[in-house]
């Protein structure tokens, strides 16, 4: 077992501390008169919310150099896809009581259950081979296969939107979030960004041995 | 449909606010079902085995009342029944005063109940004009003295797929439509919700055009089971409830019963609702109750009472087709939803 630092465990407390909160209220009498609701909504925000830091680990790296945070991304990730699972299953059972006679009735029509499926059968297999054995196993493969998780992001993204009835400014933010982080890391910005740190960086040293030889 | 004249002579001493699942206790009645759903105190956790005390038949409605009008909204909650003709529980006079859709006083449930708080709803007139022979301007409190309201306990089926079961005060809309002499020409009933962004902070917001409108068709408005309704559970509604005087067509979704009404006219026209102006394609000029018509996000299918676990089939017409079906036969109710 490696040695979990003190920057790891702040990871999984702060992912866990929203589940906690949820099992607080729904024992204590803090969701509303449509706790199902409650439940079903907190649990697809949270999910959204954890998956949207997942993908800004790599950008904030790009931007600040700080290397730790890269190893945020995978917890975060696999905590986005419990959410995400928790939510599934609150639909299922808790909403439906796994009655597959009305989800069929209900869901038939949806458009924004198929997109939210689609994500969550995208973070399936990504889950799966989140490991460190999977990435050696796949190889190169790995990195196309985990790029999928934006496209589970966007359709997340109008799971929400088509889920709200007509404030779709939440949904969209959080999409501009995706989307900036994507920007973020494409190889023409990467770089630029890159060069502009590596331009500063040698500024401050030069200016260091200027003061150094005065 | 169960009704009852008011004052209320109240069956038991327990306040039917006890009648419910509070959401304390939802965990628990995840377990328990709807059957034992007939649980004493709010208080104090129920407990299934209590069984409601005979009391005295004291018109508690009455003993707080100014003479003529009813009980302010935070009197004691009474109920003539602790159930609707089907034999569904009343829901909770708290979730029913606080899990309220009123966009005018914010886009949250809890909102209205905060924001609502310090609504002035006195003095109130409803103005009623249009094709009519005997227009008119009636104070709220004029037509409590001339309509007497009664009890009507109606299920209540929110287009987004919850629904509750209220004891309403109200009288019939028809008995309002008949004192002002629809003209012939009259085909359409068109209500007006107040417009006051200053005293209704959610009109504000630029997502919808204010003010709410809402119709009727003048033979649904005619129809006995439409009332206005000034209260709920035996005294004046809160404003989160669309105080002091809503509409209430239990067989249509909730979004039609228009709220805190000051406009009501006689039209030749359809007239477009808010809903309609702001999503054509989900909501029309009709929104009878129908589990056969699909809605983009909503189970129409299925619905939540509030105060049970797990999920009920919705009824056509909400249960009310025998008294309104007949108001659409030849009707392609799939085209007009
Ligand atoms: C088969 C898969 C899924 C189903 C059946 C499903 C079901 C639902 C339902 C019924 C709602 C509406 C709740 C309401 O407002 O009443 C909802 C909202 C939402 N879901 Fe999903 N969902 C699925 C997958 C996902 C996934 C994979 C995510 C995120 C990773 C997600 C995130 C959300 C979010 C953020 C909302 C909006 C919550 C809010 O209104 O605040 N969902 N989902």
């Amino acid at each position: 077992m490696r040695k979990i630092s003190p920057l790891q465990l702040l990871v999984h407390v702060a992912a866990l501390i929203p589940l906690a909160w949820l099992i607080f209220d729904a024992a204590t009498g803090g969701l509303s008169v449509n706790p199902i609701q409650d439940i079903e909504q907190r649990t697809g925000k949270y999910a959204l919310v954890l998956l949207v830091l997942s993908l800004s680990c790599t950008p904030v790296n790009i931007l600040t150099g700080w290397a730790p945070v890269l190893r945020w991304r995978r917890p975060l990730g696999l905590y986005a896809f419990g959410y995400a699972a928790l939510h599934f299953l609150a639909f299922l059972g808790l909403d439906y009581a796994f009655n597959l006679r009305f989800i069929w009735a209900d869901v038939a029509n949806k458009r924004f259950i198929f997109v939210g499926l689609a994500a969550l059968l995208i973070l399936i297999p990504l889950a799966l081979t989140s490991t460190r054995g999977w990435q050696k196993r796949l190889g190169k493969m790995w990195r196309a296969l985990h790029r999928w998780v934006y496209l589970a992001g966007g359709l997340v993204v109008v799971h929400y939107v088509w889920a709200v009835k007509s404030d779709i400014r939440e949904p969209l933010l959080w999409g501009a979030a995706i989307g900036a982080g994507l920007l973020i890391r494409t190889p023409p910005v990467r770089r630029w960004i890159l060069a502009q740190r590596a331009r500063r960086l040698t500024a401050k040293q030069r200016g260091a041995e200027a003061s150094r030889s005065a | 449909m169960a009704r009852r004249r008011w004052p209320l002579i109240p069956s038991s001493e327990i306040t039917p606010e006890s009648v419910y699942l509070n959401r304390r206790q939802f965990m628990k009645g995840l377990a328990l079902g709807a059957g034992a759903l007939a649980l004493a105190g709010c208080a104090t956790p129920p407990e299934p085995t209590s069984t409601p005390t005979p009391a005295a038949a004291t018109p508690v409605a009455q003993a707080t009342a100014a003479p003529g009008l009813l009980p302010p909204p935070d009197a004691a909650p009474v109920a003539s029944a602790q159930a609707d003709e089907l034999g569904d529980a009343l829901t909770s006079h708290e979730a029913a005063t606080t899990y309220n859709n009123f966009y005018e006083f914010g886009m949250g449930k809890d909102d209205p109940a905060r924001n609502a708080k310090d609504f002035v709803t006195s003095p109130w007139t409803v103005q009623v004009g249009g094709l009519v022979g005997k227009p008119g301007t009636f104070g709220v409190e004029d037509l409590i003295r001339q309509f007497p309201p009664e009890e009507r306990i109606y299920r209540l089926r929110c287009v987004e797929a919850w629904s509750m079961v209220i004891p309403w005060l109200g009288f019939p809309l028809a008995k309002l439509l008949q004192a002002v002499e629809p003209a012939s020409d009259a085909k359409y009933v068109r209500f007006e919700t107040l417009l006051d962004p200053q005293r209704m902070p959610g009109q504000r917001s630029g997502w919808y055009d204010w003010p709410y409108v809402e119709g009727l068709r003048l033979d649904e408005a005619m129809n006995d089971l439409a009332i206005l309704s000034v209260g709920l559970y035996g005294k004046m509604l809160y404003p989160q409830n669309g105080a002091p005087i809503r509409l209430v067509a239990p067989w249509k979704y909730g979004f039609k019963s228009i709220k805190s009404i000051v406009k009501i006219d006689l039209v030749a026209e359809p007239p477009a609702s808010l809903w309609m102006k702001a999503a054509p394609n989900e909501y029309g000029f009709y929104a009878n109750v129908n589990p056969d018509v699909p809605h983009p996000r909503w189970s129409q299918a299925t619905e939540r009472r509030i105060g049970e676990g797990g999920r009920r089939e919705t009824l056509p017409f909400n249960g009310y087709a025998e008294q309104v079906a007949g108001l659409y036969a030849g009707m392609d109710l799939q085209a007009n939803y």
